[in-house]
């Protein structure tokens, strides 16, 4: 497993930096919030996004996609984390791609991948009900009556749910609460009868939404894999997305690092420049030394994404790896953005603020480092 | 002994009579009363409650009765501290007078002074802001910019201040401003008391990260001070700036110590303990069923109560004395106990901890958002954490100083 990037990787990088900071800065994302954006991102950013071939990186030729793998996605991740700049990749290709990729059949897979791939079938999947990350807590049921089945229950935190064309939802058709056995994965329009989508507007200025499922219908052609084994393939999408949103999160870190240094060099009190204190330049060194773990766990984790020999364990304990350590250093990490920068840095007009609000539902998205401590201790078995 | 239980029983008496129903119920944000020509009083018991208290003289109780203050003594005091809270009394009146000037104006003042704005202090008629930061001036307080320059019997007083709180609400400054260019930093300085309404000053808001917007920048642009408002002597200014600094630290650290029975004040919804929050948005029953946030908010909770006692012993250590170098102690682990606080209130609300606004979120659960994002300032408001780490090291430990070893060399 190399650590360093392949030269077509490094090209990819560079171009996606150059795009985000030239055309996605984060006085787009600015804009949004202060235009209360009910899509959460820019449109026309989206398309050149989908130009650059971004939504179909990860997804296999035969699918419409340009198989680069996902350490290619990660880099393009990364550098949108750099700036904020906010897109359908999570919800739709890194969570919702993903989840049919897994557990799709041929015919879902051909049918609707491409239309991911190309930008023009916006998906979200609906897993967690309560406001804590919980995949096998899945409680909304889904009863086959004849040819259908019929969907009641809750989800919470639905990245984008409020824009998607599809949704994918996670329902029990057997079993409790907490059991991995009887979970099904179903696949439904967003203008279903019986589905009500209420907006949730996040501090990162962000949208989720809620969604409530009642008595709704819909044929057993909307089942994806098989009913009751779906637990599997929701795990190994969410560990890519997971991966993912480490990738953006490292991006987010290494910026904010980025500016604090910068502010170190340039701040002077006391007649010299703010950084000559030790004080701060040992919680610099530190914050270095830890940025540079999450530089490794995140492209050990994306590696291990694309290497076909991994097994789904594998892949599982990298993503637990890479969101717990994320997670922590990014609440470490965005506080002192704050703190280093002193007063300014507590207001709007600076930017610093919106990396602290990103970074905290970053790490509440899918699993908060306490979560996946306790999983990869499980998957460690101990 | 006598003397003592007699006063707690009048107190008593007397609150039973005087504190307003209302005024026994947990303060709500839009109900602090902060004082000034502009007060609004949103609930009309809150009006009440302040003039029943400023009559008295107990809004300061310790405060000399000449000046319209309580003149209780400290036990006396203490035993008035303890009836309002037997009875979950709301603070009748908050301010910048109470916490930070008038102390010193008692200690530095004339007694002209003392008779011009000890009494409005106390019956909360006048509101007070801190113009102490400027833009190059933050931790590095002493290299302040601001000038002032006597006129005949008049200051003139040029420049300007930042992340003055409240500056577009209050009537009143203490100024810190430069008066001798010649001498070292903290040898030029002086403590100017100026009117907001003079011409020449202005003030713009500044947003917080949290969406309110409780500072300002501050302009002066040849305000006329009466040279009769100079607080202590001129270029001497520093040390009452220090002094006040103290009474602050004080005062902030209190962010560190929970009020009532929970973590987020006396009120009994969902977020009004850490403990309750985490159960409620894990769904547990009586037992916190993560052992990962339950270690963690039993040690916040630990430190919170050593802490709470730490300043109790604190306080009745240096009664006699007034606060002194340790209220930077108490100033850098309050704050850092309320930053903690918050941040575990996130990891207990999960995505409910996470809303900006909108109907999908409770408003208290809005309210957490935003008080999270606000208790980010506490470290750095004051004095921020590093200095009031680099004082308690030289001060309080003793140790040597970097940049004035290097100069020596
Ligand atoms: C909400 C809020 C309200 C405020 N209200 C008022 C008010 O009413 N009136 C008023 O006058 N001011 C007010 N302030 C200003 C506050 O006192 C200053 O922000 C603070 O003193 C820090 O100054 P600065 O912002 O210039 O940061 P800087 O001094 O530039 O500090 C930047 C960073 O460098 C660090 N640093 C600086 N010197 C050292 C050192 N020697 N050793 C180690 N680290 C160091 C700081 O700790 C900080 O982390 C308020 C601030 C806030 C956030
Ligand atoms: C919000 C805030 C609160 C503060 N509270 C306090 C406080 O309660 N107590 C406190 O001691 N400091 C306080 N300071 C100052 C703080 O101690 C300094 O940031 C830091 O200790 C560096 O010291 P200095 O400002 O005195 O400047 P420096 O330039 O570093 O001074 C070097 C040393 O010389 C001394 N010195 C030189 N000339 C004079 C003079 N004419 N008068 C007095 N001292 C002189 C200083 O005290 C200091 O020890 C506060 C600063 C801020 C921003």
């Amino acid at each position: 497993m190399a650590m360093v990037l392949s030269e077509d990787q490094q090209l990819l990088r560079d171009s996606a930096r150059s795009f985000c900071q030239d055309n996605a800065p984060i006085s787009v994302m600015r804009r949004l919030r202060d235009e209360k954006s009910e899509l959460g991102y820019d449109e026309a950013i989206w398309q050149q996004m989908i130009e650059l071939g971004w939504p179909g990186m990860a997804i296999a030729e035969k699918y419409g996609g340009f198989e680069f793998g996902y350490t290619g996605l990660g880099l393009v991740l990364e550098e949108t984390g750099r700036t904020l700049a906010s897109s359908p990749l999570i919800a739709s290709v890194l969570l919702g791609a993903s989840l049919l990729s897994e557990a799709g059949s041929e015919e879902q897979k051909s049918g609707l991948l491409p239309q991911v791939a190309s930008g023009k079938l916006r998906l979200a999947v609906g897993v967690d009900e309560g406001p804590h990350h919980n995949p096998s807590r899945v409680a909304c049921t889904a009863m086959k009556q004849g040819a259908e089945y019929v969907l009641t229950g809750a989800k919470s935190f639905v990245l984008d749910g409020h824009i998607a064309d599809k949704l994918i939802v996670a329902a029990r058709t057997s079993g409790e609460p907490g059991s991995e056995n009887g979970i099904s994965l179903f696949l439904l329009e967003a203008g279903c009868q019986g589905l009500q989508i209420q907006r949730t507007q996040m501090v990162d200025s962000r949208n989720a939404a809620n969604l409530v499922l009642d008595q709704v219908r819909i044929s057993e052609d909307s089942l994806l894999g098989s009913e009751g084994a779906g637990f599997a393939a929701l795990d190994a999408a969410l560990d890519i997305a997971r991966i993912g949103v480490a990738s953006e999160m490292l991006g987010s870190v290494q910026e904010v690092f980025q500016r604090i240094v910068e502010y170190l060099k340039q701040r002077e009190q006391f007649g010299v420049q703010i950084g000559a204190f030790q004080a701060l330049q040992h919680r610099a060194a530190e914050m270095y030394s830890e940025i540079e773990l999450c530089k490794s766990a995140v492209l050990g984790a994306l590696r291990c994404l694309d290497d076909p020999s991994a097994t789904a364990k594998d892949r599982a304990r990298m993503a637990s790896l890479a969101k717990a350590k994320l997670s922590e250093v990014s609440e470490r990490v965005s506080n002192e953005g704050i703190q280093m920068h002193g007063g300014i840095g507590m207001t709007d007009e600076f930017d610093i603020g919106f990396f602290l609000k990103r970074a905290r539902v970053a790490q509440q998205f899918l699993g908060d480092a306490s979560f996946h401590r306790d999983r990869y201790a499980t998957l460690h078995n101990f | 002994m006598l003397a003592l239980e007699q006063f707690r029983d009048s107190t008593r008496a007397w609150l039973e009579e005087n504190c307003p129903p209302s005024m026994r119920t947990p303060m709500v944000p839009e109900e602090i009363v902060w004082g000034g020509r502009n007060a609004v009083f949103t609930n009309p018991e809150s009006k009440l409650w302040l003039d029943r208290m400023a009559e008295k003289g107990w809004t300061c109780p310790t405060w000399p009765a000449e000046y319209g203050g309580g003149g209780l003594s400290s036990e006396e005091a203490k035993i008035l501290a303890e009836e309002l809270a037997r009875i979950n009394a709301r603070i009748a009146l908050t301010s910048f007078g109470i916490s930070m000037l008038g102390p010193v104006l008692l200690e530095y003042g004339t007694h002209e002074q003392k008779m011009e704005h000890i009494p409005k202090i106390i019956r909360g008629e006048i509101r007070w802001c801190q113009g102490y930061s400027e833009p190059g001036s933050g931790s590095d307080l002493a290299s302040l910019g601001t000038k002032a320059i006597l006129e005949g019997d008049e200051y003139v007083v040029n420049g300007s201040k930042v992340w003055t709180s409240y500056a577009d609400k209050a009537d009143w400054i203490f100024c810190l401003v430069r008066t001798d260019f010649e001498v070292p930093k903290h040898s030029g300085i002086s403590f100017l008391l100026f009117d907001m309404k003079s011409e020449g000053v202005s003030t713009k808001p500044i947003q917080l990260i949290s969406g309110s917007s409780p500072f300002c920048e501050t302009f002066f642009d040849n305000v006329r001070v009466p040279a009769a408002n100079l607080m202590g002597r001129l270029n001497e200014g520093w040390s009452i700036a220090k002094r006040l600094l103290q009474h602050e630290r004080t005062m902030i650290s209190g962010f560190g110590l929970a009020s009532g029975q929970g973590d987020r004040g006396g009120t009994t919804s969902t977020t009004a303990s850490l403990e309750g929050a985490a159960m409620h948005y894990r769904g547990d029953k009586d037992r916190l069923t993560d052992p990962a946030l339950r270690d963690q908010i039993a040690q916040f909770k630990i430190d919170s109560e050593a802490f709470a006692l730490t300043s109790q012993r604190s306080s009745e250590e240096s009664r006699q004395g007034g606060p002194n170098a340790t209220s930077s102690m108490l100033k850098y682990y309050g704050c850092e106990l309320n930053k903690r606080r918050y941040e575990l209130f996130l990891k207990a609300m999960g995505s409910q901890g996470l809303g900006w606004e909108g109907d999908e979120f409770e408003a208290e659960e809005l309210q957490v958002t935003r008080e999270w994002l606000r208790s980010k300032a506490n470290s750095i408001e004051g004095g921020t954490a590093e200095v009031q780490l680099n004082i308690v090291a030289k001060r309080v430990l003793g140790l040597p100083d970097m940049l004035s070893l290097a100069s020596k060399k």
